[in-house]
């Protein structure tokens, strides 16, 4: 009973979270009409459970007889989830009204998803980190299909469901493999003999098919063929939590079975991981040059991305590590803050999405645009913003590792970056006001994005902050 | 490692077996004096008024979701009370926190008005 106790306290941010998606399901289910208390019930609790978080860092450990990270790197990545679903609901608040999708459902599919995010990012057994997986894949495939009358969102839950599927598939494949050749699924047992497996052709067809899985997660090339439908059907607040925090979830567990602490393929994977990098940061990069919808544009920005974060993960050492932390926390404000000016400039019909639309915003709506302007320049790399430091760091740690090579792809894809990240910058500010509809103001929807702007800003000007809290995670 | 499995191969070659023989010996030892009503689909149940592929109501979708959630829930309560001396206090308030969890759907559902056909 004592050790129950204790391990629900180590526990809390998870805790604190489920207890709020009950609370809100409970509230959603008795007073009608309810949606803004239901938001705004959600983000006090998001608070709590963030508060929880910075709690129970100190207490690095393992809760639930080993099933579970506690404290540390757990913390650590609940925060980033929290911090996701925060900004998300505050800037859904408006955008929902608008789209005439303001169901409560959406609050508590956020939350649950959460949970999900922290158990896939924080479990120490195979089955913990599936449960993850699919509590968040589930909510994040309903979510990408709120709004039930448009075909598109239509066709990107259901794509995102089937291949989702499939992929989860291949996940629990390898488990079975992993488990069949070392007799258990605890990450730390596997661990332990997975030197002397190194040659048994059973464990590394099963570290195979889960690299597969995690790679689809994270919108890898050649496992991405379903992002782009994906993000440009969902609706644009959901697009930037999907291709934030779900993606940070992917990463967090990502490290946590491959490289950081268990190393389960014992650095097999190196040279793999840097193939689906360079795939992805050269294929992400030249399609998102010829495309006209800024969301399917922002998603193979997406896929390029995924790709330097898998620099990061093929040096995987502790520098690199810390650099792909660095990378996510940086990313979730930048791109939540980038889907967030997308879906204030949207109409009600959710069209409005071609780069051409946002042709003058630099003059019609000043912040917009210069909050845009940050969100975009952060994402090509321009120093002192948050986005060039998560590359210096990842590609500081790559060359240290001997990965020359594709540092020097990652540098020269960037360059590519460039130009179709300024050219919405340049439709903005020199391009005349083509369509004069007026972008309604949104008071939180603003402070959402000014928030994620101070993020940017923040982490820019002191990486240290985040750099020295990622040196003390295990 | 292999040799463990030893026993559920023969199991699957009994189950086999057994299924094989016990149709076929029916086949080959009964008498056989077909009749329209023994050839219908259920001998002895309802009569099939329409064929098979014919559009139903969407609500039956609903019901069959419900019924898994609630099919899961007491699956998982079987091997609890089994055990429920040597689990104690522990496993009680985990079982707790599962019912809790799951009341909480519930209400969701009734309120929501999924259980109400029309």
């Amino acid at each position: 009973m004592q050790q129950l106790l204790q391990d629900t306290l180590a526990t809390a941010p998870l805790g604190v979270t489920i207890l709020l998606s009950l609370v809100v399901i409970l509230l959603h289910s008795f007073v009608k009409n309810s949606e803004r208390a239901q938001a705004m019930v959600s983000v006090a609790g998001l608070a709590i459970a963030a508060a929880a978080a910075f709690w129970t860092f100190p207490m690095r450990g393992t809760a639930f007889s080993g099933m579970v990270m506690t404290g540390g790197y757990a913390s650590a990545m609940s925060v980033l989830f929290i911090a996701g679903a925060a900004l998300t609901i505050l800037l859904a608040r408006d955008y929902l009204g608008k789209i005439g999708a303001d169901f409560g459902e959406f609050h508590i599919l956020v939350l649950l998803a959460v949970t999900g995010m922290m158990a896939f990012a924080s479990g120490l057994d195979l089955i913990v980190t599936f449960i993850g997986l699919e509590v968040m894949s589930v909510c994040l495939y309903v979510l990408a299909g709120m709004t039930r009358g448009r075909l598109e969102a239509n066709e990107a839950s259901l794509k995102y469901f089937l291949l989702g599927a499939f992929a989860t598939g291949f996940f629990l494949y390898g488990i079975a493999l992993i488990y069949g050749a070392a007799g258990t699924t605890n990450l730390a047992a596997i661990a332990q003999s997975a030197s002397a497996r190194a040659q048994d052709p059973l464990f590394l067809a099963g570290c195979g098919l889960l690299l597969v899985g995690f790679a689809f997660k994270v919108g890898a090339v050649p496992f991405h063929m379903w992002v782009p439908d994906v993000y440009e059907g969902a609706p644009s607040v959901v697009t930037g939590f999907m291709s934030t925090a779900a993606k940070a979830s992917a990463f967090a567990a990502f490290m946590l079975v491959f490289i950081a602490k268990f190393d389960i393929a014992h650095g097999r994977i190196s040279l793999a991981l840097a193939m689906l990098s360079v795939a992805s940061m050269v294929l992400g990069n030249v399609v998102a040059i010829s495309q006209t919808s800024i969301k399917r544009m922002l998603a193979y920005s997406s896929i390029a991305h995924a790709g330097y974060m898998l620099i990061g993960l093929a040096a995987g050492t502790p520098a690199a590590i810390s650099g792909v932390l660095f990378y996510l926390l940086s990313y979730l404000f930048t791109n939540i803050g980038a889907f967030g000016v997308v879906s204030i400039i949207e109409n009600e019909k959710q069209e409005n999405v071609s780069i051409e639309s946002f042709a003058g915003l630099g003059t019609r709506r000043p912040l917009l645009g210069a909050l845009m302007s940050l969100f975009l320049f952060s994402l090509v790399g321009l120093p002192p913003l948050s986005g060039f430091f998560g590359k210096y760091y990842i590609f500081y740690a790559a060359i240290a590792e001997g990965y020359t090579w594709l540092t020097i792809v990652g540098v020269l894809t960037s360059m590519i970056s460039i130009y179709y990240y300024l050219r919405v910058v340049v439709v903005m500010y020199f391009r005349s006001d083509t369509d004069a509809t007026a972008v309604p103001v949104t008071t939180l929807g603003t402070a959402s994005l000014l928030l994620s702007a101070a993020g940017v800003l923040v982490f820019g000007f002191f990486p240290r902050l985040i750099t020295d809290i990622a040196d003390t995670l295990f | 490692m292999i040799e463990s499995y030893i026993p559920i191969f023969l199991i699957l070659a009994v189950a086999v077996v057994f299924g094989v023989v016990s149709a076929n010996m029916s086949w080959l030892l009964g008498p056989q004096r077909p009749n329209r009503a023994k050839n219908s689909t259920y001998e002895s149940g309802m009569e099939p008024v329409r064929t098979a592929h014919d559009r139903f109501s969407v609500k039956y979708y609903m019901v069959a979701v419900l019924f898994i959630l609630f099919d899961i829930e007491v699956v998982f309560m079987y091997p609890w009370a089994v055990q429920y001396r040597n689990l104690g206090l522990y496993g009680f308030v985990e079982m707790v926190v599962f019912i809790g969890i799951l009341l909480v759907g519930f209400v969701y559902v009734i309120k929501k008005g999924a259980l109400q056909w029309d």
